[in-house]
């Protein structure tokens, strides 16, 4: 039997209990085997019940654990690092609660700021706001800035339940949003916004400058209120530690 | 990379990042597993860089993958050396495992057949690993659950050659020793004298628990007085080496550690009276 035959059957072992390797190995590698599995098995457990905590809290320990043991059969580590293994969990939670969207979601968010919090650094904004061409100013964002759709109240549940209080009733959203997600001195962070910010915030984070954006909010929103708009979202990223930098082209 | 004398240290673990950054701790250098680190910034990076301004730090790996079949990940090495290059760490160490084949990784440290065919390929994956590192490794002997037969060299007899092949020195893990040696019935004493000596810079020693058919190697117990014994053998033979306290699991109170490594010191100083 070649190395690469062994690795190949010791994957199928823990992968899908394939009994290859005991007919390889005889019967006298049976305890050795289990405790191989049950290692794998106890380091993906304990992985995901680490990076959803809020979500464990949510739906049960019982249900969790289907889930853990749903998700470890559909979806084998692939990554060398472990902090890879949670990104793929809030898709399993989705085939298991296709009429709970807050389940996804509540895991999406558990999964981001888990992301965010050994996400890449950036400088903190250090500029004199008052010498800015805004005319020709594009803004940075920050690294760890993620984003995902949001169709229910789950930044509310998230935040009862890491209070410890009791969670809201799930309710859905009168219009879908967006939930994002980001670092800022040293602690992730998180805010649900509407689909105008998501919208501005996607499009400024392309590298639409600052500019062409107010001028998007005008025609939709006319004069006034485009701008108030615009000025508002700039300053609420700018209060969030949402922007990096701003540089001017 | 020798060093000029005995060093002790210990594993650094969250439950002790206060005590290590807010006072100084007694130890000479602290280990830390290189992938909690190997991300890309926040606050694990800042707290290893703090910790590094304090003691020398040993990066040690689970997830190199040294017995592959399919190679080496060239993104997890070009990881690894970036925190290498950053961290001049005292020692870059990881396993005599598997972990990973076509893109499965199993988090687990897999045994390896002691066949020529592996140490060719763990010879061929440590030279790849040192020049893309730019350093020597340490390889650690695994604890192992598995004897795969046929072997065609014992354990000690594969380190040997493979040190001998490649350069690489050691990190011996006594506790390691004594799990395999009861789980395959091998005699500890004579893999400790069959080892080369002179390329083992460091050591761990640790706790196991009892599994219902195996010895398990859980890193949640203090270091049983089978590991001291076999401590005590070995580090005669020895240079300058650096010994450290292995605890993943059941984390104590930092003084109890140091109590720990307090034995190891005694025993390097050749006190016949420690009581372990």
């Amino acid at each position: 039997m070649s190395l690469l035959d062994l690795q190949r059957d010791m994957r199928g072992w823990l992968t899908r209990e394939d009994e290859a390797i005991t007919a390889r190995l005889g019967v006298g590698a049976d305890p050795g085997l289990r405790v191989y599995l049950n290692n794998y098995r106890a380091q993906l457990v304990a992985c995901l019940e680490e990076s959803f905590a809020r979500t464990r809290d949510w739906i049960g320990g019982e249900a969790f654990e289907h889930a853990v043991i749903a998700h470890i059969a559909r979806v084998p580590p692939s990554s060398w690092t472990l902090d890879a293994y949670p990104r793929d969990f809030p898709a399993t939670l989705a085939l298991l609660y296709p009429d709970d969207p807050e389940v996804a979601e509540l895991a999406w968010l558990d999964m981001a700021l888990g992301e965010a919090f050994v996400g890449p650094d950036s400088p903190m904004l250090d500029e004199d706001l008052t010498r800015i061409d805004w005319d020709r100013a594009v803004l940075r964002f920050t690294p760890t800035l993620d984003l995902a759709k949001l169709t229910t109240n789950v930044t509310a549940i998230w935040t009862a339940l890491a209070d410890g209080d009791t969670p809201p009733g799930v309710a859905m959203l009168p219009e879908a949003g967006a939930m994002i997600v980001w670092r800022y001195a040293g602690l992730s962070r998180f805010r649900a916004i509407g689909e105008v910010e998501r919208q501005a915030l996607l499009s400024a984070r392309q590298g639409l400058p600052f500019a062409a954006l107010c001028a998007a909010m005008i025609d939709a929103y006319g004069g006034d209120e485009g701008i108030v708009q615009a000025g508002q979202m700039l300053g609420q990223w700018l209060g969030d530690g949402l922007i990096a930098g701003i540089e001017t082209r | 990379m020798p060093i000029s004398r005995h060093a002790f240290g210990l594993g650094l673990r969250k439950p002790h990042y206060a005590e290590f950054l807010d006072h100084r701790v007694a130890v000479d250098f602290v280990e830390v597993i290189s992938e909690n680190f190997m991300v890309d910034g926040g606050r694990p990076r800042e707290i290893l860089r703090d910790v590094r301004a304090r003691y020398p730090v040993a990066l040690h790996g689970v997830s190199m993958s040294i017995g592959s079949a399919d190679g080496l990940d060239p993104a997890y090495l070009a990881r690894l050396r970036a925190l290498v290059d950053e961290i001049d760490p005292l020692f870059v160490s990881d396993h005599l495992c598997w972990t990973r084949i076509e893109g499965f990784n199993s988090h687990d440290l897999l045994p390896l057949p002691y066949t020529v065919e592996a140490l060719d390929l763990v010879c061929a994956n440590i030279g790849r690993a040192q020049d893309a590192l730019g350093r020597t490794m340490l390889i650690e002997n695994p604890s192992s659950y598995l004897d795969i037969a046929p072997a065609e060299m014992t354990e000690w007899e594969f380190l040997a050659v493979m040190c001998a092949r490649t350069g690489c020195d050691l990190l011996l893990d006594v506790n390691n020793i004594f799990v395999s040696a009861t789980n395959h019935g091998f005699d500890p004493l004579a893999y400790l004298d069959g080892v080369p000596h002179d390329r083992i810079r460091q050591i761990h020693l640790a706790g196991h628990s009892q599994g219902s058919e195996l010895l398990i190697d859980t890193h949640d117990q203090p270091v049983p007085t089978s590991v001291w014994d076999l401590y005590a053998h070995v580090l005669p033979r020895l240079g300058s080496v650096a010994t450290m306290i292995e605890r993943d699991d059941a984390i104590p109170p930092l003084h109890e550690l140091l109590a720990e490594l307090a034995v190891a010191r005694r025993i390097a100083a050749g006190d016949a009276r420690v009581a372990v």
